[in-house]
């Protein structure tokens, strides 16, 4: 069989749910939970068995106070280096709500079997990550992410894959969401979907729509992320007319092995673990005195890929850093750091143990996404104000609620889902409760949604996916990594305008209805351009170095004038300014200062 | 592989790929698609299916990660099941020629994507999730660093599926036989110090089938990309089941 042409919604089966979740990984099956516990007719619609998600290889671990191995560990000390970490466009209200509630979430974890690395006290164990301080950057480095050896993502998406099988969560397994509806209102009715085993395509109703997408890592040559990181969330919203938030800042993680892009956890530093030149200094010293090998990411990042560009890397071309572990002895290395000293082996051919890692910079999280309210709500932005979208909820990389603002600190990813996924779920729980009520789409409505899937399916001519993706990546790569100037952002933004046609037209040749994965790549290059072209746009325009954006033209954080979220839409590709949340509810403030580490 | 490489520095593999659509296909077939690999480095079995998906964009396969850990491309290489991000050319290429075709012992959807709902509901029907009767504490359960440590080498499984599409018995009986990757999870949640429903786990594998067909073949442990021992969890089931009876 053959899907070549195009369906009309007239001739369209519909499945209806109470609440879907598009994405089974961690802030999706953690919405999904709460959904389903509460009774509610659940579905997860999953491009991949949720287990194979991304959050699978997130491995060191999940930052929290829970006060094990500090017992007057505090979460405001949390909130304090978050906002730091940030570079101060994170939203404290948000920071503060997943801080504080964050305890509550991960012994929830615990509690659904978790297999978290112990104390002797039988409490979970837990490790320094980089960016952590006690007492509100006054009392040293703090010891605060909960780990599951360095295995911490596999366990905490096994864990919930689990608990969705016990609480009766429906798993629409290998189904491909192509396009949100909306109503006439504007409301989101639920996703266009299709199931990939059988090509069938459904319009899947429902009143609550969670996106839960994660990231998109893929817009850029060298990446950690998994190879289904496409952005398909953002892809969604922007099509749909919605904005994307502070898409600009891209978090490149110091240590992704060299030459394959896969990523070394920070908690090889928080074991003890420090990185070398090639005249084997420890540079961090230079660069961060109190923090060392320990600053946030972007710092660190950034003092690598100086090292690199003023001669100082390792290797025949100069071109990498060394990680080392060795001294650590075998004993930690293996027993902490057991995933590593696999990748290691496999991807580097050498045993950490024995000799050091070649690491590089490596794109590896979005901090930007789609603007949401602490409810998970989506926010747009009409005339300068926020405005909340019916129907519609996005949790974890997807979203920006904002909670790492500039520079995420490790380990607040995991943190992130589980508390914004659950309070996703709660409050849609709780307004499912009061009753909901969305107009139902039109048949016009539908129509519309199913646009981009028609005309790939009737495609006959156009392009193919494999080489303008790798014009993409190399265009992301060269022109919008860990430095950024004027120049090259207008080069690449220019080469970015020029595929979009082709981008649009693409030409799809494989029309077989089953397992079609030539159907799927093309619909995520689509998605992976809107992230492309927003984070391309958006990082000209601000003006400003602040957190992982940094520009050679522009080497300052400018308080005045950019002490803001960018707001980016598609349809204008214009870029404006939205006030950053300085309201926490239960503390005062963090005021902007220098950031020091 | 985005980088361009010189030829000089590149060689020829014929990779040869069971290839089967049923949207077009009769029956299936074994395609030859010779691909140029760098002599200079090794590569992945993952990356060379994907050089010769740029030539053969309809070949399709399962992948996410590309780094072990999501259990996506589980396939049989060379005769032996594996994971393709994870195993190098250099491991498994034979008198210059690789042959790669699904896992076997599964219905297959198309070319190397097999259908896992037999794999998936073997394992749910070991109830693989902790189950506790009493009330949750206030923070976590507490658990020695001894008793955690009998978990390792249990919950690291990813869900490939290498172990029981090697099995024979899961073969023979993919319905009855619960197999190897739904036994580790069973001993899994037995061996947890936290679990409250041994009894009940142990219950429910007390036929013929669900376990006793394990005939200690040990293809599951020579395949698992993640090196770990299924059998052994197995045998230490059974030894529950036969140490209380009374």
């Amino acid at each position: 069989m053959l899907v070549n042409e195009i369906i009309n919604a007239k001739d369209l089966p519909v499945m209806e749910f109470d609440g879907i979740i598009v994405g089974g990984g961690g802030a999706g099956m953690r919405a999904s939970l709460q959904l389903a516990e509460s009774g509610l007719n659940t579905a997860v619609i999953s491009k991949v068995f949720p287990t194979r998600s991304h959050t699978v290889s997130a491995q060191g671990g999940i930052t929290c106070a829970i006060q094990s191995d500090d017992p007057d560990d505090d979460w405001r000390w949390h909130m304090f280096d978050t906002v730091k970490g940030s570079d101060y466009i994170g939203d404290q209200e948000a920071i503060e709500y997943m801080c504080s509630e964050g305890p509550k979430a991960v012994f929830e974890l615990e509690h659904m079997g978790l297999p978290f690395s112990r104390t002797e006290e039988g409490r979970i164990y837990q490790r320094p990550f980089g960016g952590q301080s006690k007492d509100y950057g006054k009392g040293g480095q703090a010891t605060r992410t909960c780990a599951a050896a360095d295995r911490t993502g596999h366990s905490l998406l096994h864990t919930l894959y689990q608990a969705n099988l016990k609480a009766g969560t429906n798993f629409l397994n290998e189904w491909f969401a192509v396009d949100m509806v909306l109503n006439t209102d504007g409301a989101v009715v639920g996703v266009i979907a299709f199931k990939i085993e059988t090509g069938e395509i459904y319009y899947i109703k429902s009143k609550a729509t969670v996106l839960a997408t994660g990231g998109a890592g893929r817009i850029y040559a060298s990446t950690t992320n998994a190879l289904i990181n496409s952005g398909d969330g953002i892809g969604m919203a922007l099509r749909a007319g919605m904005p994307v938030q502070d898409i600009e800042m891209w978090q490149f993680h110091p240590t992704g092995i060299h030459g394959a892009g896969t990523l070394v956890t920070e908690g090889c530093r928080g074991e003890g673990g420090y990185l070398l030149n090639k005249d084997g200094e420890r540079f961090m010293e230079r660069y961060a005195p109190n923090s060392k090998d320990l600053a946030s990411r972007d710092v660190v990042a950034r003092s690598m890929a100086l090292e690199i560009l003023e001669g100082r890397g390792c290797g025949p071309n100069a071109d990498h850093i060394f990680l080392r572990l060795d001294h650590l002895g075998p004993e930690v290395v293996h027993k902490r750091l057991p995933g590593i000293t696999e990748l290691s082996k496999t991807f580097a051919g050498v045993d950490p143990a024995v000799q050091p890692i070649p690491v590089v910079p490596t794109c590896h999280y979005m901090m930007g996404g789609i603007p949401t309210n602490i409810n998970g709500q989506v926010i747009t932005v009409k005339e300068g104000k926020d405005e909340v979208i019916e129907g519609l909820y996005a949790a974890g990389e997807v979203a920006c609620v904002s909670v790492h603002g500039g520079n995420r600190l490790g380990g607040n990813s995991l943190l992130d889902l589980v508390v914004f996924g659950r309070a996703a779920g709660i409050y849609i729980e709780e307004s499912m409760k009061q009753g909901v009520d969305l107009k139902e789409a039109s048949h016009d409505d539908i129509d519309k949604a199913l646009e981009r899937l028609n005309k790939l399916n009737a495609s006959s001519e156009g392009e193919q996916v494999t080489a303008l993706k790798e014009r993409m990546q190399q265009n992301m790569q060269n022109n919008f990594g860990v430095f950024r100037t004027k120049d090259l952002m207008e080069k690449g933004i220019q080469d970015l305008s020029k595929v979009r046609g082709e981008v649009e037209n693409m030409h799809l040749k494989d029309k077989s209805a089953t397992f079609n994965t030539a159907r799927i790549e093309a619909l995520e290059m689509q998605n992976l351009f809107e992230v492309a072209e927003a984070t391309a746009i958006t990082a000209n325009t601000r003006k400003e170095s602040r957190g992982a954006h940094s520009r050679d033209d522009y080497p300052n954080r400018d308080d005045d004038n950019w002490l803001k979220h960018s707001i980016y839409f598609s349809e204008t590709k214009e870029v404006s300014k939205r006030d950053v949340n300085y309201r926490p509810k239960t503390v005062q403030a963090f005021q902007p200062t220098v950031r020091s580490y | 592989m985005s980088q361009v490489i010189p030829v000089e520095q590149l060689k020829s593999l014929t990779m040869s790929i069971y290839r089967y659509d049923p949207s077009v296909d009769e029956k299936p077939y074994m395609q030859d698609i010779v691909i140029e690999v760098p002599t200079d480095k090794d590569i992945m079995v993952l990356d060379a299916l994907h050089l010769a998906k740029d030539q053969e964009p309809s070949l399709s396969y399962r992948r996410s990660c590309r780094e072990g850990v999501c259990g996506s491309d589980g396939m049989n290489i060379n005769g032996k099941n594996g994971l393709a991000c994870v195993t190098p050319l250099s491991e498994v290429v034979k008198r210059n020629k690789l042959t790669i075709r699904p896992m076997p012992g599964l219905p297959v959807v198309r070319d190397l994507i097999v259908d896992m709902k037999q794999f998936f509901d073997q394992l749910e029907k070991v109830k693989p999730y902790l189950i506790t009767n009493s009330d949750n504490p206030e923070i976590e359960r507490t658990q020695s660093p001894e008793e955690r440590e009998e978990l390792d080498g249990l919950y690291e499984c990813i869900l490939c599926g290498c172990c029981s599409t090697s099995c024979p018995s899961f073969w023979w009986n993919p319905d009855k036989f619960l197999g190897p990757a739904a036994l580790l999870q069973s001993w899994r949640f037995i061996a947890d110090s936290r679990d409250e429903a041994t009894e009940e786990r142990l219950d429910a594998l007390e036929d013929s089938f669900s376990l006793y067909r394990c005939h200690g073949i040990m293809n599951c442990v020579s395949v698992c990309p993640k090196g770990l021992n299924p059998t052994e969890a197995i045998s230490n089931i059974r030894n529950k089941l036969i140490n209380r009876e009374k």
